[in-house]
C-alpha cells in the first residue's frame, strides 16, 4: 500500500525534466495539487458512501452545487466569512444529505440499478431547483481580497489560494484517515460495510452511522464544491454536474471505497493533467482517460481497492 | 431469563416458526436441537430480532422483547454468535474485540482469560482477523460475545466445520462461561458436544419444539433421540 502513495513523488520528479525549468514545474506541481486536492474533497464523500454503503449515487454533484452556491451566497470580501461560508455550506449539506439517505436513498438499499436511475433523477430535479433558487445565470464568485494574488518564491509562482486549498485537502485526508482508522466511530463503518446485522448484534445503531457517513459525504461534496467555485471565479447550476465525469474517474482509479486510493488518484489525475498541458496540450484533455485505461489494465480494482 | 411463548415467525410467504414454546433458564446451558430445516437458526435470529416475530412472545428477564430492534434487545444484556461467525475481516483481532466492548475499554482479566482459552487470538492480536483460519474466526467470534459479561448468550452451531480439537476448546469457553455465570442457549448439531454441555434440551421438529427435557434423561433415551433428529443424529454421534 505505501509503495502505491510512491507513484506521486515518482510522477513529480519524473515530470520535472521533462518540464525543465524548475521554477515552472514547481508553479505546475503546486498548481496540480490544488486542483486534486478539490477532486479528492469532492469524490471522498462519494467513495466512502459507495465504499461502506454500497450505494452508487449519482447525485452527488448536487450536492457539490449546491455548496457551491451555499458558500457563494454567505461569502464577502471579509476574510473570516470564508470559512463560515464553507462551513455553513457544509452543515447545510450534511442535514440534505441525511434527508436524502431517509428519502430517496434507503427504499433501495442493494439494488443498484434502481439506485443509478433514483439518483440521476434526483440530480436533474436538484439541478433545476437550483436554477429556481439561485437562477440560470452564471455567477462571478470573488475570493476575499486577501487570498487573491500570488508570490514569487525564485522564479516560481505559487497562488495563495491554492496553497490554502493544498492545506485544507491534507487537513482533510488526515482527518478522515484518522477517523476511520483510530476512532470506534471508524472501526463502526468499517464492521457495518461487511456485516450491518452483525454489529446491530452487538448493540450499535448501523442506521444512525449509515446516515452519518452520507451527511459527511454530502458535507464533504459541498465544501469541494465551494472551494472549486472559488478556484474558477465562477459559478453554474450545472457545476456538479461537470466535475461528477472527474469524480467518478478519481474514484475508480483509486479502487471503489478506498480513502487513500481516492486522494492518490485525484492527486495523480490532476498533477498528470498539469503536465500534459505544459508539454503536450493537446492531449491534456484525454490524460485522465489514458490514466484510468493504464490504471484499471494494471489493477482492474484500482489502485487500493 | 428468557421465555418464547406460542411465537411465530414469517420470513416472506413462508411460515417457519409455527408457535414456539421454549424457556432457557438461568444460569444454565439449553441445547436446542433439531433436523436441518426445522426451524433452530429462524428461533435464535427471532430472539435476536433479525426476524419479527409474526405472533407471540419472546420474553427476556421478565421484559417483552419480540419486535425491539436488533440492537436494543442486544443491549438488554444478549450476546449473540451467528452460525457464519461474521468476524470483522477487514479489522484486526483487536479491533473486533474493542468493538464488542461496547461499555467502554477492555477488561484486562477478562482479556487475560479469553487469551488463556484462545492462546491464537493473543498471536494473531494485530492481525486482520480476515487472515485467520476458520477455527480461529469461531475463537474469536465467541470471545467477541464473552469479552463483556452477558446475561445470555446465544451460539449457532458452534463447532461446525471445526477440527476436533478446536471444537474441545470450544466446549471448554462454554463450561467455563457456564461457570461465570452465563445463561447460554445454543443450537448445535454435534451431539456429543451438546451432551457434554447441555443442561437442558429443547428439540425443534417443523417449527415447533416437540421435546422439551432434562439433557441427561435425553442422552439417556435412544428411542426419543432416533424419533425426534433421526438421520441428523447418526450423521453426527
Amino acid at each position: 500500500m505505501r509503495k502505491t502513495y510512491a507513484i506521486l513523488p515518482a510522477l513529480m520528479l519524473l515530470a520535472l525534466p521533462l518540464v525543465g525549468n524548475p521554477a515552472s514545474w514547481a508553479t505546475l506541481t503546486v498548481a496540480g495539487l490544488a486542483m486534486g486536492m478539490m477532486t479528492f474533497i469532492m469524490a471522498s464523500g462519494l467513495t466512502l458512501i459507495f465504499g461502506l454503503m454500497g450505494v452508487l449515487t449519482f447525485a452527488h454533484g448536487a450536492f457539490v452545487t449546491f455548496g457551491a452556491f451555499v458558500a457563494a451566497s454567505l461569502l464577502t470580501p471579509d476574510l473570516a466569512m470564508l470559512p463560515l461560508a464553507l462551513l455553513a455550506a457544509m452543515a447545510a449539506a450534511a442535514v440534505l444529505g441525511a434527508l436524502f439517505e431517509r428519502v430517496i436513498v434507503k427504499p433501495v438499499y442493494g439494488q443498484h440499478t434502481k439506485q443509478i436511475l433514483i439518483t440521476m433523477g434526483a440530480m436533474v430535479v436538484a439541478e433545476q431547483l437550483i436554477i429556481v433558487v439561485w437562477g440560470a445565470d452564471q455567477r462571478m464568485v470573488e475570493l476575499p481580497p486577501l487570498l487573491k494574488g500570488s508570490f514569487l518564491v525564485g522564479d516560481a509562482t505559487f497562488e495563495r489560494f491554492r496553497l490554502l486549498v493544498v492545506a485544507i485537502g491534507l487537513a482533510l485526508y488526515a482527518a478522515l484517515h484518522l477517523a476511520l482508522n483510530r476512532t470506534r466511530l471508524g472501526l463502526l463503518v468499517r464492521a457495518g460495510v461487511e456485516h450491518p446485522e452483525m454489529v446491530e448484534a452487538l448493540g450499535y445503531r448501523i442506521k444512525l452511522v449509515f446516515i452519518a457517513i452520507f451527511a459527511l459525504g454530502s458535507a464533504l461534496a459541498a465544501l469541494g464544491g465551494g472551494l472549486w467555485a472559488l478556484y474558477r471565479g465562477q459559478l453554474t447550476a450545472s457545476l456538479g454536474a461537470e466535475r461528477m465525469i472527474d469524480i467518478f474517474i478519481v474514484v475508480i482509479v483509486g479502487g471503489l471505497g478506498s480513502l487513500g486510493g481516492c486522494f492518490i488518484a485525484a492527486l495523480l489525475a490532476a498533477l498528470l493533467f498539469n503536465y500534459t498541458s505544459y508539454f503536450a496540450p493537446s492531449l491534456a484533455s484525454l490524460s485522465e482517460v489514458i490514466l484510468l485505461i493504464v490504471v484499471l489494465l494494471w489493477r482492474p480494482r484500482g489502485l487500493m481497492g | 431469563m428468557l421465555e418464547l411463548k406460542g411465537a411465530h415467525t414469517h420470513i416472506g410467504p413462508y411460515h417457519i416458526l409455527q408457535g414456539v414454546d421454549l424457556t432457557a433458564e438461568e444460569g444454565r446451558i439449553t441445547m436446542l436441537l433439531g433436523r436441518n430445516g426445522a426451524g433452530k437458526t429462524t428461533t435464535l435470529r427471532t430472539i435476536m430480532g433479525l426476524w419479527r416475530p409474526s405472533a407471540g412472545s419472546v420474553r427476556f428477564a421478565g421484559r417483552e422483547i419480540g419486535g425491539l430492534a436488533t440492537a436494543e434487545i442486544a443491549r438488554a444484556g444478549i450476546a449473540y454468535v451467528p452460525e457464519e461467525m461474521a468476524v470483522f475481516s477487514q479489522l484486526t483481532v483487536e479491533e473486533n474485540l474493542r468493538l464488542a466492548a461496547r461499555s467502554g475499554p477492555i477488561d484486562r482479566q477478562r482479556l487475560d482469560w479469553v487469551f488463556h482459552l484462545f492462546p491464537a487470538l493473543e498471536t494473531f492480536w494485530k492481525k486482520p482477523s480476515g487472515l485467520l483460519s476458520g477455527g480461529q474466526k469461531q475463537m474469536l467470534a465467541i470471545a467477541r460475545a464473552a469479552i463483556e459479561p452477558k446475561r445470555l448468550v446465544i451460539v449457532d452451531e458452534p463447532t461446525k466445520g471445526l477440527a476436533p480439537s478446536m471444537i474441545l476448546h470450544v466446549i471448554e469457553a462454554f463450561r467455563q462461561l457456564k461457570q461465570a455465570g452465563a445463561t447460554v442457549l445454543m443450537v448445535e448439531q454435534n451431539f456429543h458436544c451438546a451432551k457434554s454441555l447441555g443442561d437442558q434440551v429443547a428439540v425443534m421438529d417443523q417449527g415447533r419444539v416437540a421435546h422439551r427435557g432434562s439433557m441427561a434423561d435425553f442422552a439417556a433415551d435412544q428411542a426419543l433421540q432416533s424419533r425426534l433428529l433421526g438421520l441428523s443424529l447418526d450423521s453426527h454421534q
